[in-house]
């Protein structure tokens, strides 16, 4: 397979060594920690209108954490050996210390935050449901099915507290992506402070705008109401947040053409050509400018529901792809020049192949069906949390 | 209150158990030698050093076939090392005459370096192996030890020239 060359590159520049799996990574941890962070604004900061889409975002949250390696372990010729990064940990290295993070972060606050939140329900559903299902309940009950009212609440401060350390960990979590990427000093497109930060406030964005989207997705297709209050609200935060991310990413942007370094040149012309399509159409005019724009419409103008509701689905949806667009412009072009500045590459991309086009198709798809599974295991809507209020008086007199 | 958090405490206890089967998996896994000289595995150090050795160096091919090595000093090929187109022979020079190196594909084996790319710097030579031959042996027409194909000049002549650049 030739790969088009323009001008100088060196030999190991030519074929690009971190493919769309690599940008798929932190478009999903990026969903994960966004998704999080919105969950925490209802237990942390009180914000009682966000409050239906707390437990869906919990569960999305979860469902994309469990897919956020899949992309690294295909990526890796041998799968097998990430492994040794938990037997052997090189705390010098900041990608294989990332085992821990991630593994702090499922275990010690997603998992926990979830069951904590959701053991009442476990417990009931252990009491009363059937079949193998029942069988999953009981496990996950760890044997224990006191849901009296002083345990709930224990379980309510607990929960609190997770979610305290939580914020900072999905922080952590993010920033560590934007970090690596940050730290490669020999390469000038990555090499940033502000890359952590970037990274956070974009993860926020499509994690807000992914919660807000399932939500409006899910209430359509249980044929129910949605909460505008909740909906505005939510959309409110994404606007919010996005307008931090836009001004960081062109503050970012302003800083490296008034210093003009030595690498400018050559990174103003890859803007200007290779990525000219997905940065500057897809990511910054479709992707941020537009929804930024739509949404502000909404605050502004007086708009009926319907009229709200399409914007926010069209809004989303944008942010969604503008997301995508930063990441794949941030891992695929920051390999596209040569750090001679003299040259440029281009990105073939598989499509059957180990980290060709399927498989990132694949992962993309993968967590909608695994939160397909934990929804219908734990469903997170509001009225089946007061249908069973009933339930749990009745198991309570009776235990 | 120890009642009522029966299931943390139960929590706590699976917690402890996946934390002691980690341990015990890492005590089981780890190689003894691991860190014994740095994040490696220190045993690996020996292994290594006991391995055969596999290339013999263009010192010694010379010793023997320094008719070849004659050839190659007049030309450009003189950088190139034996091994890097024979393959590594090691065993062919403790034994010769048991151990033949095979017949190489200069199709092949040219191509490898001198195959047209723009990654290449631009002194290098190069050619787009598929119109500069198409297919042929690249040894029909260029000598491998000294590729140069020289026409009508005097032998002299040329390396004196060439000495002199
Ligand atoms: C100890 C002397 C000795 C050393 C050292 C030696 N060779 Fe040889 N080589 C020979 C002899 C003798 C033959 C001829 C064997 C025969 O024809 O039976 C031979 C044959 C060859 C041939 C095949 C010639 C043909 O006609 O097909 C090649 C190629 C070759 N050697 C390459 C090498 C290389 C490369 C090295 C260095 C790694 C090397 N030799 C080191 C003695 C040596
Ligand atoms: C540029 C690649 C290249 C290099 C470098 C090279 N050879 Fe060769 N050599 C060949 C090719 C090609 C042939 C012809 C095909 C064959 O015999 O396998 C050959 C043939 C030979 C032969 C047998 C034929 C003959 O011409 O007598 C010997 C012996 C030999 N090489 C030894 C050496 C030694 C010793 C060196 C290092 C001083 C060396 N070669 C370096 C490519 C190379
Ligand atoms: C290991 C890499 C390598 C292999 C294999 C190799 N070459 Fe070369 N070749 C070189 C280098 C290095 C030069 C010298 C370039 C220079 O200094 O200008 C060279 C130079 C040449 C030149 C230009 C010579 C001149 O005087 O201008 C020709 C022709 C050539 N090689 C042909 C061949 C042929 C034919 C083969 C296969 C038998 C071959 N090369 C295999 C590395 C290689
Ligand atoms: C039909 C004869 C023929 C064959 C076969 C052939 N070449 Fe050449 N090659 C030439 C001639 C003639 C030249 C020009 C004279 C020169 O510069 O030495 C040349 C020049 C070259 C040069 C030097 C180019 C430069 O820019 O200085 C390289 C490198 C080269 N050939 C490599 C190969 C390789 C590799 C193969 C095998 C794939 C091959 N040749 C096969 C005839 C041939």
């Amino acid at each position: 397979m030739q790969i088009p060359v323009q001008g100088f590159m060196y030999p190991n520049e030519v074929e690009l060594q971190w493919s769309i799996l690599i940008v798929l990574y932190p478009y999903i941890t990026g969903l994960v920690a966004g998704a999080f962070i919105l969950a925490s604004l209802e237990r942390v900061f009180r914000v009682e209108a966000v409050k239906p889409t707390y437990r869906l975002a919990l569960l999305t949250a979860l469902a994309f954490l469990l897919v956020a390696p899949l992309p690294l372990q295909l990526h890796l010729g041998h799968p097998e050996r990430s492994f040794e990064m938990y037997m052997t940990p090189h705390r010098s290295s900041a990608m294989a210390m990332f085992g821990f993070v991630y593994l702090w972060y499922l275990m010690a606050v997603l998992l926990l935050e979830i069951w904590l939140d959701y053991r009442r329900d476990i417990v009931l559903r252990s009491q009363t449901g059937t079949g193998w299902k029942r069988g999953v309940y009981r496990l996950l009950t760890l044997g224990s099915s006191n849901v009296s009212e002083r345990s709930l609440r224990i379980d309510e401060r607990l929960g609190y507290f997770i979610t305290l350390i939580g914020i900072p960990s999905a922080f952590l979590l993010h920033g560590y992506v934007g970090f690596i990427f940050g730290s490669v000093k020999a390469n000038p497109w990555w090499s940033s402070p502000l890359m952590p930060i970037v990274f956070l406030f974009s993860a926020m964005v499509s994690g807000i705008s992914a919660v807000m989207l399932l939500y409006m997705f899910s209430t359509w297709v249980r044929g129910q109401r949605i909460d505008m209050r909740c909906l505005d609200t939510v959309a409110r935060y994404l606007l919010y947040t996005f307008i931090i991310d836009f001004s960081l990413e062109m503050l970012d942007l302003l800083q490296r053409i008034y210093e003009a370094d030595e690498s400018f040149r050559s990174l103003d012309f890859m803007v200007h050509t290779r990525l000219w399509t997905s940065q500057v159409i897809i990511q910054i005019l479709l992707g941020t400018v537009t929804p930024i724009a739509l949404i502000s419409l909404t605050q502004v103008l007086r708009c009926s529901d319907t009229a709200r509701k399409q914007i926010y689905a069209v809004a989303g949806s944008l942010t969604m792809v503008g997301i995508f667009a930063m990441r794949w412009n941030v891992v695929i072009g920051g390999q596209l020049f040569s750090k001679s500045f003299l040259g440029y590459t281009s990105y073939k991309m598989g499509f059957a192949t180990r980290e060709g086009l399927l498989p990132a198709i694949v992962l993309m798809i993968l967590p909608f069906i695994i939160l397909w599974v934990l929804v219908k295991l734990l469903p997170p809507w509001p009225e089946s949390a007061s249908l069973s209020e009933s339930d749990a008086v009745a198991v309570h007199a009776t235990s | 209150m120890f009642k009522d958090g029966e299931h943390l405490i139960r929590l706590a206890a699976v917690f402890a158990l996946g934390l002691a089967a980690f341990v015990i998996l890492r005590a089981a896994v780890v190689p003894r030698s691991f860190g014994q000289y740095g994040h490696y595995r220190g045993a690996a150090i020996a292994e290594i050093a006991s391995r055969p050795i596999a290339l013999a160096g263009h010192v010694t091919c010379e010793s023997c076939h320094s008719d070849i090595a004659d050839q190659k000093k007049l030309g450009k090929h003189v950088v190139v090392a034996c091994e890097a187109c024979h393959g590594a022979l090691a065993a062919h020079a403790e034994d010769p005459t048991s151990v033949q190196p095979k017949k190489l594909d200069t199709a092949v084996v040219c191509a490898r370096c001198h195959e047209a790319n723009s990654a290449k710097p631009k002194w290098f030579p190069q050619v787009a192996t598929a119109d500069h031959s198409g297919g042929i042996a690249c040894d029909t027409c260029h000598q491998p030890h000294r590729p140069k194909i020289e026409t009508g000049k005097s032998e002299t002549a040329k390396t004196e020239a060439e000495g002199k650049k």
